[in-house]
């Protein structure tokens, strides 16, 4: 049985612990919000890029001319995974599920008998996937430093990955972020970027072009960037489920405290309850003996 | 015939602009043209420049550094990076040459075969120069 004073040294603790996840869950929500709004602003781009790029693959298509970006290698035996994770723990399962799903890749891809390397981006994810593939590891990017997530940081994993697809270290990359459903749901996703995947437009009466340059030219131009905008999407995504998924995480834990409160608050007071029952007993029994 | 289309300018990290206006001059990559209502379907990529927006109020121009338009109903500007022009000064156009400087000495260094790589790398050096002198900057010399 802990004493008074133990009960008392705990509730306190408890209490100022429900402070701190009280005030992550404030900040994340703030966070959201410009996480959330930042993803918005960016669609308009990425839908456009990608009706544009359906237009263009449509009408290069399967001609030997694509550029491998679109057309692939022709192998599939070299698969990239690019695991995108959080910078930070603290935020429910966010990592973890991202994890789990890329690490039921990897099992998979090695049944089949293929080759896996793991690109991360994001601490968390690296030091979950180390402990079982370090040696599948090729390369890390760290995005502690980055406030706010710009092109420019999208880019730069682009510019990577594109560096080892022209150095034929892999002929599929696929990359892994959670996809923002809502503040309690986000949903870990896979996506291949090359080869691109793109989607022809669905009514069929899509408008003919002009290309200017010709559609080749463009589109080995546009190629890249594509893969720079599908990864700046997955970032933006990733960024506003980390907050999300943080501040429900936070939510909970502050509830739990609240509840942890309540139960220390009545075993305190029954414990007091208890002593000053044992010493009117103990005065009680002094007074009869006499 | 209508005498304004739909014009977006986007980045990947906002819109920029959305309006009806009656004419763009796009710097695309084989030459300026310029965008009016009713233009035939044209996709091309642009080159380091200045994108002239008339509206019915008045002009508005934009820096840009690269990227794409697609001319169909109307017309969506596609930029890598956009920068209304009077957000460009001296400092913020030296630091584009410089990083164009920087991505040709890379690809100077890194490739010695692929010649092509290395000439757009220039051309894009040389736009981006090109870009300082209209703007009534001082242009910045690049080292080839």
């Amino acid at each position: 049985m802990p004493s008074l004073k133990d009960l008392k040294n705990r509730i306190a603790s408890v209490k100022s612990t429900r402070k701190i996840t009280k005030a992550m869950q404030m900040v994340a929500a703030a966070k959201l919000r410009r996480a959330q709004d930042a993803a918005e602003q960016a669609r308009p781009y990425t839908e456009r890029f990608n009706a544009v790029m359906g237009a263009l693959a449509s009408s290069v298509g399967d001609s030997d001319s694509a550029p491998r970006l679109l057309a692939g290698t022709g192998k599939d035996d070299v698969h990239l995974l690019v695991v995108m994770t959080a910078e930070r723990g603290l935020c429910g399962g966010f990592n973890s599920s991202i994890v789990k799903l890329a690490r039921a890749r990897v099992a998979d891809l090695r049944a089949k008998g293929k080759t896996v390397k793991i690109l991360t981006v994001g601490k968390k994810g690296r030091e979950q996937l180390k402990r079982d593939y370090a040696d599948l590891f090729v390369g890390h990017v760290d995005l502690s430093e980055v406030k706010r997530i710009g092109y420019a940081n999208a880019q730069d994993v682009a510019r990577d990955v594109l560096a080892r697809f022209d150095g034929g270290e892999f002929d599929v990359a696929t990359i892994f972020f959670n996809r923002f459903q809502s503040v309690i749901s986000q949903i870990p996703t896979e996506q291949q970027i090359v080869p691109a995947a793109y989607e022809a437009a669905e009514d069929g009466a899509s408008t003919l072009y002009d290309y200017e340059p010709d559609e080749e030219a463009i589109l080995a131009d546009l190629l890249p960037r594509g893969v720079a905008t599908q990864i700046f999407a997955a970032l933006l995504e990733n960024a506003a489920s980390e907050q999300g998924a943080r501040m429900s995480a936070m939510d909970n834990a502050t509830r739990n405290a609240g509840e942890m409160i309540d139960k220390l608050t009545i075993e305190y007071n029954r414990s007091r309850q208890a002593v000053i029952t044992n010493e009117l007993i103990e005065i009680i029994s002094g007074a009869e003996a006499l | 015939m209508a005498d304004t289309m739909q014009f977006d300018l986007v980045s990947p990290e906002r819109r920029l602009m959305s309006a009806e206006v009656k004419s763009v001059q796009i710097p695309g990559a084989d030459g300026d043209m310029t965008a009016m209502p009713d233009h035939a379907p044209v996709i091309t990529t642009l080159r380091p420049g200045v994108l002239r927006v008339e509206t019915l109020q008045g002009t508005e121009e934009f820096v840009v550094t690269g990227g794409f338009a697609e001319l169909g109903d109307g017309l969506s500007v596609l930029a890598e990076r956009a920068l209304p022009r009077a957000d460009v000064d001296q400092a913020a156009y030296e630091a584009m040459v410089d990083e164009a400087q920087a991505a040709y000495s890379q690809t100077k260094t890194g490739s010695t075969d692929d010649s092509g790589a290395l000439d757009d790398a220039a051309k894009l050096l040389h736009d981006m120069v090109a870009v300082g002198t209209e703007l009534g900057l001082s242009p910045k010399q690049p080292t080839l």
